[in-house]
């Protein structure tokens, strides 16, 4: 790194803006890395298509959000592995789809508020089918490999098998078209609101899908920052042993966490489904790899990582599925490697005792 | 010398295949500050993390206040009265100063008069109240462990080694802060390597070598005789004063 300061030698403003450019990129690499990667496709391409591809980026990254926190929790607190959260992801999507698809006949109005109702309901109730398979599923499949990384993976891939065969006795081994609500479907237009890039149209789904991510980002955050339990998650994180010594059962923090993270993929798993509008049983683990991109990316255990690893993952796939469509998934994984070859342990990584 | 508040009989621990504690007979009185003396990898830590449930009991009894407290899980442990501060200090260095000991208030409050004492005793935790606690020095952590481990009353104090790595002059805060502790009447085991350290604080006194104790009695008795000092604890105890 040294070759580029000397080339500033004879000109200390610059070589200040650089060191200075330097430092933030030092202590923000995951903003660094956004900025660069928002910045980078606007000489690409027209701003007005800048700006639509942007936007559904930043929604595709909201839902790969919320289908990764709670993978990245687990592991970061619990130190499991779970490669059956795609099944949650697969189950939050039927469960949704079927509240969506019986609400949606008895209501076929075109009102935004029956519609908006219809979508509350269906992500609720993926919400708490997930959870509660994530309470069997910790006691049934994680409890016994508590500690051992080789069997979690293992088992979990099985029990994640065994979650999708169920889903295909339950609703059927075909494709199930999803019933995105009316008031959700088109775009906002906007002439000429924004110099420079002009007229946009700016889909109301993703919009939705990016106001309930920072949503539920903002709320993770609050919960880990500023509450007790949030501490608690904090220090059991770093040593889960002196959680225990100061007289916190960790098991049901544990219970707890791994709920939440179920929970979490299931409205992932809706908002998903609402957004393609077809789900299969193999969905969620065909959206594994871009979950375990983000979680790895963003640093393993750390949420706000998450959170940026999948704004970063949802942005390079659409910038680069416009460019050069063929690239778009090898886009994605040559993302994680350029990362993790400038920052080995992720963006934000988390430090473990 | 009153009654025991911690009573181990025949206790026996392994830790992977080996097996660490061979039958640990041991009293801690109540209101008495005990010392638990001996060389490295005599089995002093492990006996402490078998109290705390966090090395599986294999045999005997471990008794608090008159129940049986072998087998039971580290939490209940904790809430049942007894403190405990590892040879590592188990700090949380993400989390602030203020975090730390919020997460030791198991009740959720922190005690206002209680939480004045300790500031009083440990100036530092007042003045990096909201940094985090891994950019602490070593002996500010070891106060943040104490005072973790006293922020609501406790029956009985386990703390492994608090001196370890310390400037002389944190010691002397450390041995300060545990005469009031002392005063208190709270119940406390250390173990120590330091033993002008412990001579300074202990009441009665502990002696371990290969996972057994070999010597008990009075702290004044054993800082006495040299000779059983030497016969005990060997020449190495030398080079901790």
């Amino acid at each position: 790194m040294s070759a580029p300061q000397d080339t500033f030698d004879a000109d200390t403003s610059n070589r200040s803006w650089w060191e200075r450019l330097r430092a933030f990129q030092q202590d923000k690499p995951h903003l660094f890395l956004l900025l660069i990667m928002v910045m980078v496709p606007l000489f690409l391409m027209n701003p007005s298509t800048w700006a639509v591809l942007t936007l559904s980026g930043l929604a595709m990254g909201a839902m790969l959000f919320l289908m990764a926190s709670g993978m990245t929790l687990t592991f970061g607190l619990m130190n499991v592995l779970n490669l059956a959260h795609g099944s949650f992801i697969s189950l939050g999507a039927f469960a949704g789809a079927t509240v969506l698809t019986m609400w949606l006949n008895d209501y076929t109005s075109g009102s935004l508020w029956v519609n908006l109702v219809a979508v509350v309901p269906a992500l609720l109730f993926a919400l708490v089918v997930a959870g509660l398979l994530g309470v069997l599923f910790e006691r049934l499949v994680i409890r016994p490999v508590y500690g051992d990384h080789l069997k979690q993976i293992l088992v979990t891939v099985g029990g994640s098998i065994i979650v999708m065969e169920l889903l295909q006795v339950i609703w059927g081994s075909n494709e199930i078209p999803v019933p995105r609500p009316e008031a959700l479907r088109g775009a906002l237009l906007i002439r000429d609101a924004i110099p420079v890039i002009g007229g946009i149209a700016l889909e109301k789904y993703r919009l939705l899908a990016v106001v309930l991510g920072l949503a539920v980002y903002a709320l993770m955050l609050w919960v880990i920052d500023r509450t007790r339990l949030g501490i608690l998650i904090r220090a059991g994180v770093e040593n889960r042993e002196m959680v225990e010594v100061h007289g916190y059962r960790i098991r049901l923090l544990f219970l707890a966490v791994f709920v939440a993270g179920s929970a979490l993929a299931g409205i992932g798993g809706a908002m998903w489904a609402m957004y393609r509008e077809i789900i299969t049983a193999h969905m969620g683990e065909e959206l594994m790899i871009s979950v375990i991109v983000v979680i790895i990316l963003g640093g393993l255990g750390s949420v706000r990582g998450c959170f940026y690893g999948a704004m970063l993952v949802g942005l390079i796939n659409l910038y680069v599925g416009f460019l050069e469509p063929r690239l778009a998934a090898v886009a994605t994984v040559g993302l994680m490697v350029a990362v993790l070859m400038w920052r080995p342990q992720g963006l934000i990584p988390v430090i473990k005792v | 010398m009153s009654e025991p508040i911690l009573s181990l009989r025949d206790v026996h621990a392994d830790i992977d295949q080996y097996h660490i504690l061979h039958g640990v007979d041991l009293d801690v009185p109540a209101g008495e500050l005990t010392v638990l003396l001996g060389r490295n990898g005599a089995g002093k830590s492990t006996t402490l993390r078998t109290i705390m449930g966090l090395t599986t009991l294999t045999k005997g009894q471990v008794r608090f206040q008159g129940r049986d407290i072998g087998g039971t899980a580290t939490p209940a442990i904790a809430r049942g009265g007894i403190a405990f501060v590892p040879e590592n200090m188990g700090i949380f260095g993400q989390l602030t100063v203020r975090e730390n000991m919020v997460l030791a208030a198991v009740s959720g409050v922190m005690d206002e008069q209680r939480l004045d004492w300790i500031f009083e005793v440990f100036p530092p935790l007042k003045k990096f109240w909201n940094r985090a606690a891994g950019n602490l020095s070593g002996g500010q952590k070891q106060m943040l462990a104490i005072a973790r481990a006293v922020i609501e009353p406790r029956e009985l104090l386990l703390v492994d080694e608090p001196t370890k790595g310390l400037a002389p002059a944190i010691i002397n805060d450390l041995a300060d802060a545990f005469e009031q502790l002392k005063q208190q009447q709270v119940s406390i085991l250390l173990v120590e390597q330091n033993f002008n350290f412990s001579r300074r604080l202990g009441q009665s006194v502990a002696v371990m070598s290969d996972g057994h104790i070999v010597h008990r009695g009075t702290m004044a008795e054993l800082a006495e005789d040299e000779d059983l000092q030497h016969e005990l604890l060997g020449l190495g105890l030398g080079a901790h004063q």
